[in-house]
């Protein structure tokens, strides 16, 4: 009976977050359409986008690619597929981090200048969030005595009481893992704001569609990890969630992009520090 | 008697080489294609590439670009990066020089593809005709499948080009079913 329940849980995460991440970025360019007070494309554009890519010829210029693309996929997958299972954090960590790497071993096996620039500025992005999404972990570990997502839905009484820093903190991871401005430095978001596309110059055709369903699955996994900070009630995690998406959406609109070296000192300083406050806080209770 | 009871009792399973299971095939892939055919329609990535143009034909794509014109309600997107890109609008001459370039922009587009020619230079030669190291037009060197007229092309005309080439993605794909 579990095992058919697991199972069950399994193919409605697989089908369910493709499904709200498209809708949800659809939603993010419409509004950002409309601060720039344009019409903006469908609500339904991003699945265009993915089913056109789906059916476009598969170019790759080393079989690498291939190889990478699917394991990103699956990685990406695997993760929030964990989360909802209520699986280890820790574990889920890792599992995120491999699918990050797989992207940038990916665009390292072509030549091209480009997409080996992108995967350099990719890897420092990874550098930049992981340190804070181990703290953040550490930080529910101190609150809910375990490092299993179960344990979240054990106390009833909303992350966000103990960790009110953890979520700015996971903020930044957010902006980071939607390619937004500021932190757009690998590629940005918005296919149009490039010269080239940084990381996923080299991904084409079919195979960049992999990529697309991939980097969905990884919004899917960060801003499930939002709403865990709300567990206790649907409604909850629901405005959690509605909240922190506005403010991307508001900020990819009011800034630039900068450089790597300010997005590591300024991410690592205000990131670390309130990090640090929240779980000495934490422990002195 | 026993022959017409066989033949009456529901088949649980299809056989692989049963007509019934072809249908069900057929039909799938009918509806993915439906579906693929649709997107292509609503989103297509542009490339633009500048081959040698005096700039005219340049500024007034561009100006598709900016909220008045706002070609992203169609899921129009300019994209820097021939391998994502679907319609290739090119405007201005070709000559000896970037040739080669415009060759490899439109073979580095995955299949299936679009080329929009712009502007009387990109048409012919335009007022570059005559000149020395001039080519010509762009289908000297590459298939185009839409012409927009024009010195430069307006905006309006551009965006309609697009729709157009959109058009050619449709019968692209019937000539290439035909073909099967
Ligand atoms: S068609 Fe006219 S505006 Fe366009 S590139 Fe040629 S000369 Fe310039």
């Amino acid at each position: 009976m579990m095992l058919l329940y697991n199972i069950l849980i399994i193919i409605a995460v697989l089908l369910l977050t493709p499904i709200a991440v498209g809708l949800i970025l659809g939603i993010d360019r419409k509004i950002t359409a409309k601060c720039q007070s344009r019409k903006g494309p469908p609500l339904l554009q991003p699945f265009f986008d993915l089913f056109k890519l789906f059916g476009k010829e598969h170019v790759i210029t080393n079989r690498w690619q291939y190889f990478c693309t699917y394991i990103y996929l699956v990685s990406a997958q695997l993760a929030i597929v964990l989360l909802f299972l209520g699986a280890d954090l820790l574990l889920i960590f890792f599992v995120q981090a491999s699918c990050a790497v797989f992207l940038v071993i990916g665009a390292m096996a072509v030549p091209s200048p480009y997409s080996q620039i992108g995967a350099h500025r990719e890897l420092l992005q990874v550098l930049t969030y992981e340190p804070l999404l181990i703290l953040i972990i550490i930080g529910i570990y101190m609150t809910t005595g375990s490092f299993m997502v179960d344990a979240v839905f054990a106390v009833n009484r909303p992350l966000l009481y103990d960790l009110p820093l953890m979520i700015v903190v996971l903020g930044y991871v957010l902006t980071i893992k939607l390619r937004k401005s500021p932190f757009d430095i690998a590629s940005s978001h918005h296919a149009h704001q490039e010269i080239v596309r940084g990381v996923h110059t080299e991904f084409a055709g079919g195979n960049f569609g992999i990529v697309e369903l991939a980097h969905w699955y990884e919004i899917g996994l960060a801003l499930c990890l939002c709403m865990l900070f709300w567990a206790t009630s649907i409604w909850g995690a629901l405005a959690v969630l509605a909240i922190a998406f506005f403010l991307e959406i508001l900020v990819d609109n009011i800034s630039a992009r900068m450089t790597w070296s300010w997005m590591l000192f300024h991410v690592w300083l205000v990131g670390f520090t309130l990090a640090a406050i929240n779980l000495i806080w934490l422990y002195m209770r | 008697m026993d022959e017409t009871v066989k033949n009456t009792k529901p088949q649980k399973r299809l056989k692989p080489s049963s007509d019934a299971f072809k249908q069900v095939r057929e039909a799938k892939i009918g509806l993915i294609r439906k579906l693929i055919a649709k997107a292509r329609i609503k989103s297509p990535w542009l490339l633009h590439f500048d081959c040698g143009s005096c700039n005219g034909c340049d500024i007034e794509t561009l100006a598709c670009l900016t909220p008045v014109y706002d070609i992203e309600r169609f899921g129009i997107i300019n994209v820097g990066n021939p391998k994502h890109a679907d319609i290739l609008l090119v405007t201005g001459t070709v000559n000896h020089r970037n040739k080669k370039v415009l060759k490899k922009l439109y073979d580095q587009m995955p299949d299936p593809k679009v080329v929009v020619a712009i502007g009387a230079c990109a048409l012919s030669g335009g007022i570059f005709r005559e000149c020395d190291n001039v080519v010509g037009g762009v289908d000297r060197v590459i298939p185009v499948d839409v012409f927009v007229p024009g010195c430069p092309g307006k905006p309006e005309a551009i965006i309609d080009g697009v729709i157009l080439g959109l058009q050619k993605f449709v019968q692209k794909q019937k000539g290439a079913k035909d073909g099967d």
